[in-house]
């Protein structure tokens, strides 16, 4: 285990969650993507801290408010998607092209 | 030297659990099934955290992530078609310029870790992670600290704001309507008020 290995497998993960991102329809299946990239900075931010830092106490710090990110994009999709089924019933981006040019 | 064997082991298998877990989400039927399969992932990825000796922060992992993937599963099974797979699914669009970017940004994240040259400085001998964390919390940080519960608050608010039933101006569902299935075609099932009408629409 190595700061490299740790990174790779960041990168990884980082590369799934653009996938998921990128290509999915339904609005929740997105914020999983978006949390999967999350959790690759999340790691890589630990990898960092562990390995090439001394470990300094801000590198834990910084993987706090990347999960307080986290939770805050979690709560304030899920709302949004709340928000856009009670105007549209609409639970996959395609339906809400409305301001599409 | 058998301890670090060990933990480069359990390190590699962590680390195919997790990128296979974390590419079964967008390759299960059940969209369920996708938010435990997200689970699994972030929590192989707190198992590291606690390889790379950040007690607290896997620990938090494993916490956060049970109660966040929960509450994600919970929405599945209330909001979205399919939550059980009993059909195949495969819902995605742009799917090749997504397969590309995917693809692209881990060859160039991947590049950026192999041939990069970072200082190598591993914790020292007595560091307290735990201690050395919250005296940072507490201590030179806590302005950041707070201002990361102010934030959740606002997160709060808006929330409860973005998601009530009653919205500024009313009802928040009055005048809403579902999109046609085609572009430009018939609302496809009416609000609760005109279920009457729509059922003697589908009759012709």
């Amino acid at each position: 285990m190595t700061l490299t290995t740790v990174l790779l497998l960041a990168a990884a993960l980082i590369g799934i969650g653009i996938y998921g991102a990128l290509s999915q329809q339904s609005f929740v299946m997105l914020m999983m993507g978006l949390e999967l990239i999350l959790n690759g900075v999340m790691l890589a931010a630990v990898g960092f801290w562990a390995m090439s830092s001394a470990g300094v106490p801000e590198g834990q710090l910084l993987t706090i408010v990347v999960m307080a990110v986290m939770a805050i994009e979690m709560a304030m999709g899920f709302a949004l998607v709340v928000a856009v089924y009670r105007g549209k019933q609409a639970d996959v981006t395609e339906s809400i092209a409305d301001l599409k040019g | 030297m058998n301890t670090s064997f060990f933990v480069d082991v359990v390190f590699i298998l962590l680390a195919l659990f997790a990128v296979y877990t974390g590419w079964r989400v967008f390759r299960t039927d059940s969209m369920v099934r996708a938010s435990f399969f997200l689970l699994l992932s972030f929590i192989t990825v707190g198992a590291i955290m606690l390889l790379l000796s950040a007690m607290y922060l896997g620990v938090a992992m494993f916490f956060m992530m049970g109660v966040e993937m929960m509450v994600m599963a919970l929405f599945m099974v209330m909001f979205m078609m399919n939550p059980a797979g009993l059909n195949p699914m495969m819902m995605v669009h742009q799917h090749k310029l997504s397969i590309g970017a995917g693809i692209a940004s881990f060859v160039i994240l991947a590049a950026m870790a192999l041939l990069s040259r970072f200082p190598v400085q591993p914790l020292p001998a007595g560091l307290e992670p735990v201690s050395s964390l919250g005296n940072e919390l507490l201590g030179d940080s806590m302005l950041i600290f707070e201002s990361a519960g102010v934030v959740l608050l606002a997160t709060m608010i808006g929330v409860v704001v973005l998601s009530s039933q009653r919205g500024r101006f009313g009802s928040a569902q009055e005048g809403s309507m579902p999109p046609g299935l085609e572009p430009g075609g018939e609302p496809a099932g009416m609000p609760e008020e005109d279920s009457g009408a729509g059922g003697h629409h589908h009759g012709h």
